[in-house]
């Protein structure tokens, strides 16, 4: 497939803030259960959840560019029984909304008790939200990796590795940030936050690596032979129905070197994985934590993710290419 | 239910491409607008077309066969393209089963056509929305034409009869017998999109002839010194013929 730099933008965007959300409340839970102690607490949540939207809707600026007419995306939300893409489309404002009352509940202070748990721990409405909130970024994590897991014949992506490792590629890039966040906002938490990165990192080195493998191994179902349905091995193909290009040989593929593919892919493994989980690893052990180092290997590691989604689009190989054997 | 389809006879297909140039006439001349084309004249030329034939070449030489192989939309009976869209602009009509594009409806997202896996679906780069064959559904239905030309223009324009039209599901159409009886097959059945197109394979007429029938091993006069038995003179079992 031909990578969109907009849909990069916005799978790579939405991750981190999904990711910056989940980390948010991950440290609330903690603090609720007495686990974490935090300080300034208003200020990190209402900044996080700032950051978070930024990231949200930049996200959902970026998508808008891929459409030939984005003035009809709205309509987008009408087929979620059969369609992902537009799932996403409705989970994703749905989040954004959740994770602005979010910061507002805690900008505000309006955090009426809602329930009292069994434990005496009193749920206020900020919780509520949180966990609103949680499902949701899951739900966006889900629908976002089914629009690409759903297409059983691109089957690079036809797989459940695909929706474990959007959660955990955009949950490791999340947690990285909110270090970076809580290295200025609250320091307490800094450590929190470095630990988690790394071991979500950890998680989605091993899925990133697991799909790569399953993907060098994938053999195609799908022939010249049963594509024409001519059963002979030895097929060629002399003409492709015209002269130029066309839509079917610029969508479907991405027209790069081999060896560029594969210094994409040792970029993405070593920008995404070995790097930061090395400078979260160094940050962790650190005893006076850098908020630039941490600041740095965000950096490192969310260029590491988009040259991952690029890899991740080129390297899908769509069956209609057989009907173009020249450019494939 | 009708599902109308085409059935493409590989057989007496010569790649002429009149199927081609009709299918861009007759759907860049309608109400839905044109097929756009961009730099037709110069060195990179693109457009929009539903229809193309492309050309294979089977086997090796001498022992070659050239194949012309119209490619359009297949009109999937399950198609991958249609629950996939986000805003309902692409949908499967019940009473026909031809799959249609709403131009107005269309973003212009292009996730149909990542989930075709004919590639038969191609964004029109001027009007920015999902096109793609009709079976022109702006043609068939017309009863201001006389009724032998309520059918594609592609159909119309084969020189060879090699593209035929009708509904796949009615036993006794022209299609559903071809189907039947010249062996159609669908493209890529492994994706369990049951395409509603058929395509009918190259046949050839062959005449097996095992060498003794050319020169019979037991004709007696084969047999070295003998004289055929019985003789011409002997009655025959008949009394008719002799042996």
């Amino acid at each position: 497939m031909q990578p969109a730099f907009s849909v990069i933008l916005l799978t790579t965007l939405i991750g981190v803030g999904q990711g910056l959300f989940l980390a948010l409340f991950t440290a609330q839970s903690y603090a609720l259960f007495d686990l974490l102690v935090i300080e300034n607490g208003r200020a990190f949540y209402t900044q996080g959840s700032l950051l978070a939207l930024l990231f949200l809707g930049a996200g959902l600026l970026a998508s808008f560019f891929h459409l030939g007419h984005p003035e009809r995306g709205w309509r987008a939300i009408a087929q979620w029984r059969t369609s992902w893409l537009s799932r996403e489309v409705i989970v994703l404002p749905a989040f954004m909304g959740t994770v602005f009352l979010y910061g507002v509940a805690h900008l505000s202070g309006w955090k009426p008790v809602l329930a009292i748990l069994p434990s005496g721990i009193p749920v206020d409405a900020s919780v509520v939200l949180g966990v609103i909130g949680t499902l949701l970024a899951f739900a966006l994590f889900l629908c976002t990796a089914m629009i690409y897991a759903c297409l059983p014949f691109l089957r690079e992506w036809h797989s459940p590795l695909t929706v474990f490792n959007y959660i955990v590629l955009g949950g490791a890039s999340g947690f990285t940030l909110a270090s970076v966040l809580a290295a200025h906002a609250a320091p307490e938490l800094t450590r929190f936050f470095v630990v988690w990165a790394v071991i979500i990192t950890l998680f989605a080195w091993i899925g990133r690596s697991a799909s790569l493998i399953r993907n060098s191994r994938l053999k195609p179902k799908s022939t010249l032979q049963t594509a024409i349905g001519v059963k002979h091995p030895k097929i060629v193909q002399k003409s492709q129905g015209f002269t130029g290009g066309s839509f079917n040989t610029r969508e479907f593929f991405h027209g790069r070197t081999h060896s560029l593919l594969r210094s994409v892919k040792w970029s993405f493994l070593f920008g995404v994985f070995v790097i930061p989980t090395g400078l979260l690893a160094a940050a962790a052990a650190d005893s006076e934590v850098s908020g630039r180092v941490l600041a740095v290997t965000f950096g490192v590691q969310y260029f590491g993710l988009m040259a991952e989604r690029w890899f991740f689009f080129a390297q899908a190989s769509h069956p209609q290419n057989l009907y173009y054997q020249v450019i494939a | 239910m009708t599902q109308l389809a085409l059935v493409i006879d590989l057989n007496v297909c010569v790649g002429c491409d009149a199927c081609v140039t009709s299918c861009k006439q007759w759907n860049t001349s309608g109400a839905a607008g044109p097929l756009a084309d961009f730099n037709p004249y110069e060195a990179d030329p693109t457009g929009t077309f539903f229809n193309r034939v492309q050309t294979f070449e089977v086997g090796t030489f001498p022992r070659t066969e050239t194949v012309h192989f119209p490619k359009s939309c297949l009109h999937c009976e399950d198609p991958p393209c249609v629950p996939v869209c986000p805003t309902g602009a692409s949908y499967k009509r019940a009473e026909d089963g031809i799959v249609l594009v709403d131009y107005d409806k269309c973003i212009g997202c292009k996730y149909c056509s990542w989930a075709c896996p004919y590639g038969a679906r191609e964004q029109d780069e001027q009007r920015k929305v999902m096109t793609k064959c009709t079976l022109c559904v702006d043609r068939i239905y017309d009863t201001a034409l006389p009724e032998r030309e309520r059918r594609p223009a592609c159909v119309l324009a084969c020189p060879t009869s090699a593209r035929l039209f009708g509904d796949i599901h009615d036993p006794a159409s022209a299609v559903s017998e071809a189907i039947r009886e010249s062996a159609g097959y669908a493209l890529m059945p492994e994706w369990g999109t049951h395409p509603a197109n058929h395509y009918l394979p190259r046949r050839k007429t062959a005449l097996r002839i095992h060498d003794d029938e050319l020169q019979r091993a037991d004709n007696p006069l084969k047999i070295d010194g003998l004289l055929p038995k019985p003789s011409k003179s002997d009655p025959a079992l008949d009394d008719v013929t002799s042996w």
